[in-house]
């Protein structure tokens, strides 16, 4: 009797595999690579180029002892819990105004998500330029008879990262308004017409009902939010390029700075495994909720 | 055309067995449907047959080819799927020509082969049309106008019909057997449906829990019945089993008495079985009859017409079905009586296995 | 019996109450809904005004009062003449490169990630899985803690400061978002289909190319318009990955922009950034639903 030969095991679904090949190089190489990378080489002394000189430590100690790192993290810890509980807060309240069955909704969701297709850097520039104190909104509002009139963010250190936020709320909350109103939108209709029925009040609905059965809707955005606040850099060079006086500063552009043109490359890599570590910290309990809390459900 | 033969084959997925040595032998030009209840294990042999899923041990031999390790293509078979697994995005013409255009087909034999195909199908006025605009029926003439245009050595079907409605079924059961006598090509169909597997089988083969119970005409296993799930599993409505005890042991056969009461004496082989053993007697509600023999309070009765189907309990409270006839006086709530001639009892040992009956009647070729 | 029920169903309220158009409700929803739009729509605004406006204009500080006389000379200043550096060819320069950048970017990324989600999907193998989820969880790392690293990658390929460079990285960091949209999708297309065409004797590419490509044409578009947007938008990779002559138009926007020499054209700087924005912006109002479609994909990464 004849036969079909039988393939190799590892010559089987061959094109597959070649096909996953970017895939597999990607994830080895680049990420779990570069990662490990990374993070041994700040524990070198690299400076200009790469070196395997061991100096335990030493990188992580400086990198704490220095000013403009702990401005940076304290910017970013600032920027971070504004910007979260903003962009959350306002993101869910506008959901809730287009979820009121109006009319226009696709004209209003059209206005607030447009700023999300700007990059930062016009985002950025946009509000670098309403914000100028001689010819912006300041003036204007000085020129409309309030001479005492005082809105000038970006050249004043102690708030200067309040006006990088309205750039960053301006342009992130109509994304996170459009996860929200899919969540809205996935809410049962059952629910409302048993609230209706039952003669709770739409806000006490809404606080009881809506927003916890919401709950993975707010994760994800809070996941989403979160990951773009510790990646925040573009904003920041193109509002105020980390001034003034490096009052925002923030540890994406120390990375990048110390990376490429400072040419201490040992520190630039401790302060971005210090994103990396942050990021575990943020990732750990929501993988937690999101994939332990499951296997129980 | 072709001849099949599975040899030993068995499927695990991970630590579930689903399949345990499966061993048949379907000869050329025959219609055999794999039936059985859901989870058998039929889908995943139909699916190891045609190449898509790897039997764990065993051969499949087709035309005396060992193809185990070959790609469903190289074995020389179609499909039909029970979602129709049509192309969207393709017209019905170019779904039907989809397999010969991946075999780089010449594009005159091609137009040909398709064509043939509709004409087969009565599909030819719908060749420009996409799948989303046919009816449910005219969707599975195209599934299997694609099957036929390679001229596969064997057809392979998943339940095709359990996605149209009773009607539609009805009618597609009478083209499918037709199909198959024009083709003259061997089939193997898988259903979950025993009246598919009765009306358009040549040979039946019934799975349960991954093994086969039973391979042979629809007959066969009507009359012949290897044990009680075939036996339960073949016939509509189901046979029913009545317990009872084995009173003494003759040349004429089994004398048992029900549970029910009365006395029985079943012209059976007795090998295997002692006095004082537990049995069934398997009645089939189509072999009942008015008599003396058995109380039966009537529950509900559906009338269907032709005949009437009465749901009731024997005396020990075993349930019983009988089929009567469609004018039949009996009212619900009261007890009749019924009789069953011993000839047509079939008898299962406390196992399950049939006591093979002595006199049935001749099979049907 | 019948009649009365039919009698009840009748006179019941059907569908939402009548309500007059003109509502204490409604003027709160309309009047905070058209506030926020206008706070949104306003840098919009002004961003257009102002590139409208010759120098003296800008320079009385009306920023909010539409252009006496309308000037498209900022326009022509910013796309022809605008400097960074010694360069002075204005930002035609940087849109070209973006194009150049852009074009390949997204159907490599695109490519190589459909196939991907279509190998993840149909043609599983040991391992593929946990490629994925790495994958997946690759896309939360900081692009920083990578940077470095595929800068000697790119150095030891040849390919570092080049536009295969950067197609590269953008490829590699698109795959996370791309392989994810594409597998949900491809998941959702039936087994069967895939299995029949299996047993019609296709392979691994017939599949792709004659079956699940031109079935999924929408999560094409979908993938299109999420990388347009996010390749056109990127600057850290534009000025990590490239040298000066090949900068992105966004890098080039904020060189000539935030550059310290000369007087500040304020005119033309934002008649700058308005061209800068403008491809997304055409891609976002012309796909309109499908843009959200896209980053609700994005969203639900991870």
């Amino acid at each position: 009797m004849s036969a079909v030969r039988r393939r190799p095991k590892l010559l089987r679904n061959l094109n597959a595999k070649f096909a996953a090949m970017p895939m597999i190089l990607t994830t080895l190489v680049v990420f779990v690579g570069g990662t490990i990378w990374t993070v041994v080489y700040s524990f070198t002394n690299s400076k200009l180029l790469p070196r395997l000189n061991f100096v335990g430590f030493a990188q992580y100690e400086r990198l704490w002892n220095t000013g403009r790192w702990e401005t940076s993290i304290h910017n970013l810890l600032l920027y971070g819990v504004f910007a979260l509980v903003f962009t959350i807060t306002i993101g869910f309240l506008l959901a809730v105004l287009l979820d009121q069955k109006i009319r226009f909704e696709d004209a209003f969701r059209t206005i607030l998500l447009y700023p999300f297709a700007l990059s930062f850097i016009v985002t950025g520039l946009v509000w670098q330029w309403l914000l100028n104190p001689n010819l912006g909104i300041q003036n204007a509002v000085r020129s409309l008879g309030w001479e005492s009139f005082s809105f000038d963010p970006l050249y004043t250190p102690k708030i200067v990262m309040f006006g990088i936020l309205i750039g960053g709320l301006w342009q992130g909350t109509g994304f996170i308004m459009c996860v929200m109103l899919a969540g809205l939108r996935g809410v049962d209709e059952e629910i409302w017409k048993a609230s209706r029925v039952d003669g709770i009040p739409a806000w006490k609905t809404y606080i009881f009902v809506v927003i916890p059965m919401m709950r993975p809707v707010f994760i994800t955005s809070l996941v989403l939010v979160a990951s773009g606040i510790i990646k925040l850099y573009d904003l920041v060079v193109a509002m105020t390029s980390g001034g003034p006086g490096g009052s925002s500063e923030v540890p994406a552009k120390y990375v990048y700075d110390y990376m490429f043109t400072a040419q201490n490359l040992g520190q630039g890599l401790a302060a971005s495994t210090m994103m990396l570590a942050s990021v575990i910290i943020i990732l750990i309990p929501w993988a937690y909720l999101e994939f332990g809390g499951r296997k129980r459900g | 055309m072709a001849t099949l033969d599975l040899k030993t084959i068995s499927k695990s997925f991970g630590e579930a067995k689903v399949l345990h040595d499966i061993d048949l032998a379907i000869r050329d030009k025959e219609f055999v449907v794999f039936v059985g209840p859901s989870g058998c294990g039929k889908s995943t042999l139909l699916r190891i047959i045609a190449g898509l899923e790897e039997a764990t041990k065993g051969q499949i031999v087709i035309d005396g080819m060992d193809v185990s390790n070959a790609h469903p293509v190289e074995r020389g078979i179609s499909m039909v799927f029970q979602s129709y697994a049509l192309y969207p995005h393709l017209s019905v013409y170019e779904n039907i020509a989809f397999p010969l255009r991946v075999a780089r087909l010449e594009k005159d034999d091609l137009d040909r082969r398709v064509r043939r195909a509709a004409e087969i199908l009565q599909l030819t006025d719908k060749l420009m049309l996409r799948p989303g605009q046919l009816s449910g029926g005219q969707r599975q003439r195209v599934a299997i106008g694609r099957s036929i245009v390679r001229e596969p050595k064997i057809f392979l079907f998943d339940e095709p019909l359990s996605n149209l409605d009773a009607a539609l079924r009805g009618d597609m059961r009478v083209e499918l057997s037709q199909l198959h006598k024009n083709l003259d090509a061997t089939m193997v169909y898988v259903t979950h449906d025993q009246v598919e597997a009765m009306t358009m089988a040549d040979r039946i083969v019934v799975l349960n829990g991954g093994r086969v119970e039973q391979f042979g005409s629809p007959m066969e296993l009507y009359h012949h019945p290897n044990n009680k799930f075939v036996a339960g599993f073949i016939g509509q409505p189901n046979m029913n089993f009545v317990p009872a005890k084995v009173k003494a042991i003759s040349a004429k056969g089994l004398t048992v008495v029900l549970d029910a009461g009365p006395t029985m004496v079943l012209p059976v082989e007795t090998e295997g079985v002692a006095v004082g053993d537990a049995v069934e007697v398997g009645i089939r509600p189509e072999d009942v009859a008015a008599g003396d023999t058995l109380d039966v309070e009537i529950r509900v009765l559906e009338r269907l017409g032709g005949i009437a189907i009465a749901y009731g309990k024997l005396a020990c409270g075993t349930n019983f079905c009988a089929s009567l006839d469609g004018d039949t006086a009996v009212a619900e709530g009261t007890t009749i009586k019924l009789a069953v001639a011993p000839a047509d009892a079939h008898v299962f040992d406390a196992a399950g296995r049939v006591l093979r009956r002595r006199a049935a009647p001749a099979l049907v070729a | 019996m019948a009649n009365a029920s039919t009698n009840i169903a009748a006179a019941g309220p059907r569908g939402p109450k009548p309500r007059r158009a003109i509502s204490g409700r409604n003027i709160m929803i309309y009047g905070t809904l058209g506030l926020v739009a206008l706070y949104y729509a306003l840098p919009l605004y002004v961003m257009i005004v102002t590139s409208l406006k010759g120098m003296p204009e800008v320079r009385l500080g009306h920023i909010f009062a539409p252009p006496v006389e309308i000037t498209f000379q900022p326009w022509v200043k910013a796309w022809a003449q605008a400097c960074t550096g010694l360069n002075c060819d204005g930002l035609s320069r940087g849109f070209w490169n973006s194009v150049r950048i852009l074009i390949p970017s997204v159907v490599i990324s695109i490519a190589v990630a459909s196939v991907n989600g279509y190998a993840l999907v149909n043609w599983k193998f040991k391992g593929s899985e946990t490629f994925f989820t790495i994958l997946i969880f690759g896309s939360f790392i900081p692009y920083q803690v990578m940077l470095y690293p595929i800068v000697i990658l790119l150095r030891e390929m040849g390919i570092y400061g080049t536009l295969g460079g950067l197609v590269m990285v953008h490829t590699i960091f698109g795959m996370p978002i791309l392989t994810l949209l594409f597998r949900n999708y491809f998941t959702s297309v039936p087994e069967e289909l895939f299995k029949a065409a299996r047993v019609d004797g296709a392979g691994f590419w017939g599949i792709y190319f004659r079956i699940m490509l031109p079935m999924s044409m929408p999560i094409f578009v979908v993938a299109i318009i999420l990388q347009v947007t996010g390749i056109w938008n990127d600057f850290l990779f534009g000025v990590v990955f490239t040298k000066p002559d090949l900068y992105p138009m966004t890098v080039q926007l904020n060189n000539i922009v935030n550059s310290v020499q000369g007087v500040k054209e304020y005119n033309v700087n934002m008649a700058a950034t308005m061209i800068t924005g403008l491809v997304p912006l055409t891609v976002y109002f012309i796909s309109g639903k499908l843009f959200v479609r896209g980053i609700a994909a994005g969203a639900v990464k991870g």
